[in-house]
């Protein structure tokens, strides 16, 4: 993250939040919840939702917010608490709206900071999220366990081999490029139709 | 070329892995020949994509984490500031107003209570517990597996093995202190001894530490110094209502081996509009009394109890809610304080069959005489 004039405006805690969250340290993702769940959970609450959707609502802020700390020219131009709360809201308001329809009357309290570019880049981002998972759900086993072990959980060929019960971790990585090929082939059929 | 060689070379490309002469080669393979580059471009765009996904996804599930111990956290202390911020300003306002309105609601509660208890106090129960009292016949089944299983393990020393009277379920709520909930009306079975058996037949000795009768919860504790400490428990237990029409599955013992069902909450009371209950529409049987009603995401909502005897399928579980209450309960006894409820929830957004294979080592039969 660049430090930019307005990051110096930003208060010491709240970038060293940020960067705590661009690290995924836990004591500074923990902190983000303590100080600002209580606040989205009622805003949820009082606005036609429950405790699940207001998790629900939290965690995609979390990643709109992640997302954002890993970009170089990010700057945040309000107290974070503020732009939790305008994700949230943002985030809520679309969720309802494609719930009951556009008639809804929502009264969501206070005036916030204008963050439609933000979410909508998200939902961009989140399409090829979705495509993914639903080629991943179409493949079947083993293919899934086997691309999931490795492009997900990260372990090695060596382990991966000896968990699938293949004899070397060179046949577990043939059966691993022919998977990604059968993937890709879904994901990208997809990926034509939704374009 | 072979196409996996292709995506081989690619990963590796795309890592920085390539030494400088096999760079070489790739960049001139792509330079003279359209195809092979189309396809470079093609899977430098989908791995990275499926590099993105599975980042995303790792760091969802991270989140989940955090996010469960978080919400335990506030269950479990009843954080103050937490219950004050979700309150909306109304209560605040019209607090007396509501206190009276509510302790007038209260009385006529009470009284219809009162009404219907005399009214229906002349009726027969129309419900079962689901407990499977053993025959003859499995017990000597059992006694030839036995007399196998030393044989095969004469290496080690067993335990005589328990002539249990009567077989239900238990699951693992507190797996570094070993508590097990079940039903008060399976403890209540054993006479003399109470046990629970893993899915692989080994028994260990328990101990009955809370019962409560109205909401038929028990907790056991493993008393066995051959028990070993698990990892935390997969699930995580729901401490709101669930919903109407909610799909869930559960898995017991309704036989020897564990047994998967799946239905769906068809009530959201249980037997003559009992509250502590939930009704559900899924199969079960004598022996999944204790058995864990678990739903997609992975989260606990109840406990099976009994079912309806004239009618199939009709089956009631206890509420999850409960299930905290009870944990509170214990706590207060100087000897058990340690019990906690600490999920590591593993189960959201795997499929079911995996799902599955994560809980099924923390559901115990529970057996007695």
């Amino acid at each position: 993250m660049v430090l930019t004039d307005s990051q110096f405006n930003m208060p010491e805690s709240d970038y060293t939040l940020l960067e705590g969250l661009k690290n995924q340290d836990k004591r500074c993702i923990e902190r983000i919840y303590r100080e600002n769940y209580n606040m989205i959970q009622s805003l949820v609450i009082n606005n036609n939702g429950d405790i699940d959707d207001a998790a629900d609502i939290f965690q995609e802020a979390m990643i709109v917010l992640y997302e954002k700390s890993l970009l170089d020219n990010f700057k945040l131009s309000c107290r974070l608490k503020t732009f939790i709360y305008s994700i949230c809201r943002r985030l809520w308001l679309k969720k309802l709206q494609k719930n009951h329809g556009r008639h809804i009357k929502v009264e969501l309290l206070e005036d916030t900071i204008p963050v439609e570019e933000v979410v909508e880049d998200h939902e961009k981002k989140q399409e090829n999220f979705k495509l993914m998972e639903k080629a991943m759900a179409k493949i079947g086993e083993p293919c899934r366990s086997l691309l999931n072990a490795y492009y997900i959980e990260k372990k090695p060929m060596q382990q991966i081999a000896s968990d699938f019960g293949y004899t070397n971790a060179d046949n577990a990585k043939t059966q691993k490029y022919k998977c990604l090929v059968r993937l890709k082939k879904i994901f990208f059929a997809d990926y034509k139709n939704e374009k | 070329m072979d196409e996996l060689l292709l995506i081989d070379a690619v990963e590796r490309f795309l890592k920085g892995d390539m030494l400088p002469e096999e760079h070489k080669l790739f960049e001139e393979l792509r330079k003279n020949n359209a195809d092979v580059d189309q396809m470079v471009v093609e899977y430098t765009f989908f791995l990275n994509e499926i590099n993105q996904y599975g980042e995303s996804k790792t760091f969802r599930q991270y989140l989940t984490e955090i996010e469960q111990e978080f919400r335990m956290k506030i269950v479990l202390t009843g954080t103050k500031s937490s219950e004050k911020a979700t309150l909306p300003t109304f209560w605040v306002r019209h607090k007396k107003n509501l206190a009276l309105a509510a302790s007038f609601i209260g009385i006529i509660f009470f009284l219809t209570a009162v009404i219907i208890y005399v009214i229906n106090s002349g009726n027969e129960k129309k419900i079962k517990p689901l407990v499977e009292k053993l025959n003859q016949q499995e017990n000597k089944t059992r006694q030839i597996e036995n007399k196998v299983n030393q044989l095969t393990n004469s290496s080690e020393i067993l335990a005589p093995r328990l002539e249990a009277r009567f077989r239900a379920t238990g699951f693992m709520i507190d797996a570094s202190n070993a508590y097990i909930i079940t039903n008060v009306h399976v403890v209540k079975e054993a006479k003399n001894k109470l046990i629970i058996e893993n899915n692989k037949g080994v028994q260990y000795s328990a101990q009955a530490i809370y019962l409560n009768t109205l909401t038929d919860i028990a907790i056991l504790k493993v008393t066995d110094s051959a028990f070993k400490k698990m990892p935390s428990i997969p699930y995580s237990i729901k401490r709101n209502s669930c919903e109407l029409g909610e799909q869930i599955f559960l898995l017991g013992y309704p036989k020897q081996e564990i047994v998967y069902g799946e239905g769906y909450i068809s009530a959201m009371n249980g037997y003559e509009m009992d509250t502590i209950f939930y009704q559900l529409s899924t199969p079960a049987n004598e022996g999944n009394s204790g058995s864990p009603v678990v739903n997609r995401k992975g989260e606990l909502l109840g406990v099976i109890s009994s079912m309806e005897t004239n009618a199939q399928g009709v089956v009631f579980a206890i509420k999850s809610e409960n299930i905290f209450k009870a944990v509170e309960e214990t706590r207060k006894i100087d000897a058990y304080k340690n019990i906690s409820i600490q999920p590591k929830p593993a189960l959201k957004g795997l499929d079911r069959t995996a799902q599955i294979k994560r809980i099924q080592d923390y559901i115990f039969m529970v057996k007695g005489n």
